[in-house]
């Protein structure tokens, strides 16, 4: 009977990502003065298990380097040496090599042959060091389908019975095992794609199919939106069981499409896996000690956003080790632990979720913040709130490097997180206390296909606003608005002017309101600033699922996207940060 | 149908151990270490045990003392499945209860070979 092997390479693939994300979580967590022997017996069985499905399989790449590490680990379980921090930062360099090697299998994508070579030599010369190598060497690894064969006679160096059997006639069997080809070792270079998954709870699905199924979604939610906005004409007494209908089509359509959004959610703890790594290299380079704590890891977030979100996470965390925690003698000065913290948070909020990155280091200095903007021809009021003067930070050119430590930055700004946030349709803000830590807060929406907007009309033409960026609506009464000498409008609501800006005249239309007071003033809102967006009429709030311009014509100025309302007519969505930092 | 108790912690190798195993006809439970292996076996017998070696909670050495402690397990055959095949290991074995071992990698059909000549075809 012949079998494919090939079957169960997905599998092994997976299991080895798998067990070589526990092993760095391992390496990372063990505390190198105080060895547990079980966390030793963890990462061997994690070397021997990959080394044996790899051997099984037919990896040879794979083999030597779990090789080695199974080697040493060997020694150190039994006492023969001693884990140390040299141990730790070569076996996550294994790591990294051997997930290199495993995606190069997978995928085909490039092995860098010098760092294989180069995490080789490390190995071999640190098994090299240990006490006993000299009477066991380990740095030529055998090949591992030769063994030592044993004291008694074994039937085949392969296989053997301790006694023999007595219910099976052995003769025969035995002339087919003594007659039996030495197991044959399959070299395969690369996995072909599995047909049939081998695990029955999950299936792979190309993220394609994924979209296409949401795009459909969306599709239908507009055909949707437009049953329901012809059918409100139809007297209920004559068409009820249409408009029964009607309204459970659009139940199944909202749950259809939570579904939908649903397979597409991703754990937070596909980012923030990725940082007890960061935080242990960081620290040991800064001289730093650095406890890294995770809440939330199983919130989920939109695939698309949550491999966006990487990036700047990344920067917040780094400048956190770097300018934020304080080095540990200065820390015990300010009768604080000497090891720092760096909290990583994610919850949901309504629709929203929210990331926070906390430490509890230095906090933001005032005093060089407002300096340094002074310095940039900045007008800082001595009376500025802090939640102002920490706003500073995030404008372009006001590097935190040389203004919150001396530390030396990357040339990376707080600005271009800012940027990336925004981009993704979310925002950004810092809470910060001298001496305590700081506290960086980013929200996000759940998903960038599906918008909660509130549709308006300026003249013929309805656009859609952002329900997050609206803060009310009303109409003013004409005492209220006050003409700037042909320079605009502004409007005083409760005790404070806001400009208004007219829609018509972004979109350069007509409106059929002659001024702000016969209209509707919609006030909106960002982190920059408010102002009054003048409408003439409200057509009401509906959930919008939002249409990419730029990938279909170009970008447009003040829009963001378009949508498909239920009557079939497409609607903009304004650009809302667009329109009132224009202004 | 001859039924197999498959125990590894490493899903593609038992994986590829069953497969093999049910191709040829027989009845195959898994489990992922001794632990889980020892709860499987206290509700049924076996004709035969296939154990990994190297596992966590409980390895398979271990777990074959714990089964030659059960009446059901007093004559089945166990069979390790370890790359370290050398002598003392192979002595822990048989002192351990085990009848026999196969060694690391194997091919599926050579596997099969021994099994059918341990309990038959199934």
């Amino acid at each position: 009977m012949a079998v494919d092997m090939s079957q169960f390479f997905r599998l092994f693939f997976d299991e080895a990502d798998e067990m070589l994300g526990n092993l760095e979580k391992l390496l990372l967590s063990m505390d190198v003065q105080a060895v547990d022997m079980e966390d030793i017996n963890a990462l061997f069985r994690v070397a021997h298990t990959i080394k044996g499905g790899a051997s099984t399989f037919g990896f040879d790449d794979l083999i030597e380097i779990t090789h080695a590490m199974e080697s040493m680990l060997d020694q150190i379980r039994h006492g023969q040496a001693n884990f140390t921090p040299a141990h730790q930062a070569a076996f996550l360099q294994a790591k990294d090599v051997l997930k290199m090697q495993v995606d190069g299998l997978r995928q085909g994508s490039a092995v860098d042959a010098a760092q294989v070579a180069q995490v080789r030599a490390v190995l071999a010369a640190m098994a090299q060091q240990a006490p006993v190598a000299a009477q066991q060497p380990v740095a030529a690894p055998p090949p591992p389908d030769v063994f030592v064969p044993a004291s008694s006679a074994p039937e085949s160096e392969d296989f053997e019975l301790f006694e023999p059997l007595p219910s099976v006639p052995t003769t025969q069997a035995h002339d087919a095992v003594d007659g039996a080809e030495p197991p044959t070792r399959k070299v395969p270079v690369r996995a072909e794609p599995v047909a049939g998954s081998i695990e029955a709870s999950t299936i792979r699905v190309n993220i394609d199919k994924v979209d296409q199924l949401l795009n459909l979604v969306g599709e239908l939610v507009i055909t949707q939106a437009m049953l329901v906005q012809r059918s409100q004409t139809l007297a209920s007494a004559q068409h009820g069981d249409l408009l029964n209908g009607i309204s459970q089509l659009s139940r199944n359509t909202r749950d259809l499409q939570d579904s939908v959004m649903s397979i597409r959610m991703m754990p937070m703890d596909f980012v923030f896996s990725r940082f007890p790594r960061l935080v242990h290299e960081l620290s040991s380079k800064l001289g730093k000690s650095i406890q890294l704590v995770t809440e939330g890891d199983s919130t989920e977030l939109d695939k698309g956003l949550i491999e966006k979100i990487i990036d700047p996470l990344t920067h917040l965390v780094r400048n956190s080790i770097d300018h934020g925690i304080e080095v540990p003698a200065l820390r015990e000065k300010r009768g604080k632990s000497e090891t720092g913290q760096i909290r990583l948070c994610a919850m949901h909020q309504g629709g929203h979720i929210v990331i926070e990155v906390h430490d509890d280091g230095a906090g933001l200095d005032r005093g060089k913040i407002v300096a340094k903007a002074r310095s940039q021809g900045r007008k800082i009021e001595a009376t500025a709130t802090d939640e102002e003067v920490w706003q500073l930070i995030f404008l372009p050119g006001f590097s935190t490097a040389e203004i919150v430590t001396d530390v030396s930055g990357r040339g990376v700004g707080m600005d271009v997180v800012k940027r990336n946030i925004h981009a993704l349709g979310g925002t950004v803000s810092v809470s910060s206390r001298a001496g305590l830590g700081s506290t960086i807060r980013i929200s996000l929406p759940l998903t960038m296909a599906i918008l909660d907007g509130m549709s308006v009309r300026v003249g013929s033409e309805t656009y859609m606003l952002p329900l997050s960026n609206v803060v009310e609506s009303f109409r003013p009464p004409a005492c209220d608005v006050k003409g700037m000498n042909g320079q605009g409008w502004v409007v005083h609501v409760r005790g404070e002017y806001l400009p208004v800006i007219s829609l018509a005249e972004v979109f350069h239309t007509e409106a059929r309101s002659a001024d702000p007071a016969s209209g509707i003033l919609v006030v909106l809102a960002t982190e920059t600033g408010r102002a009054a967006l003048w409408v003439d009429e409200l057509v009401g709030q509906q959930q919008v699922v939002v249409k990419n311009i730029e990938t279909n014509y170009r970008k447009v100025a003040n829009v963001s996207g378009a949508t498909i309302l239920g009557d079939g007519c497409v609607s903009l969505i304004v650009d809302v940060g667009a329109i009132l930092s224009e202004r | 149908m001859k039924k197999i108790l498959v125990v590894d912690d490493s899903r593609s190798l038992r994986q590829m151990v069953v497969f093999t195993l049910q191709q040829a006809g027989y009845q195959v439970t898994e489990a992922g270490d001794g632990v889980e292996a020892l709860e499987v076996a206290s509700g049924q017998a076996f004709d035969l045990v296939l154990t990994d070696q190297n596992m966590p909670r409980m390895d398979g050495l271990t777990l074959i003392q714990n089964l030659r402690r059960k009446v059901e397990f007093l004559s089945t055959p166990l069979l390790v499945l370890t790359t370290e095949a050398d002598s003392a290991m192979k002595v822990q074995a048989r002192a351990a209860g085990a009848t026999g071992w196969i060694a690391k990698p194997f091919d599926p059909q050579r596997l099969l070979d021994v099994v059918v000549r341990m309990i038959g075809g199934g």
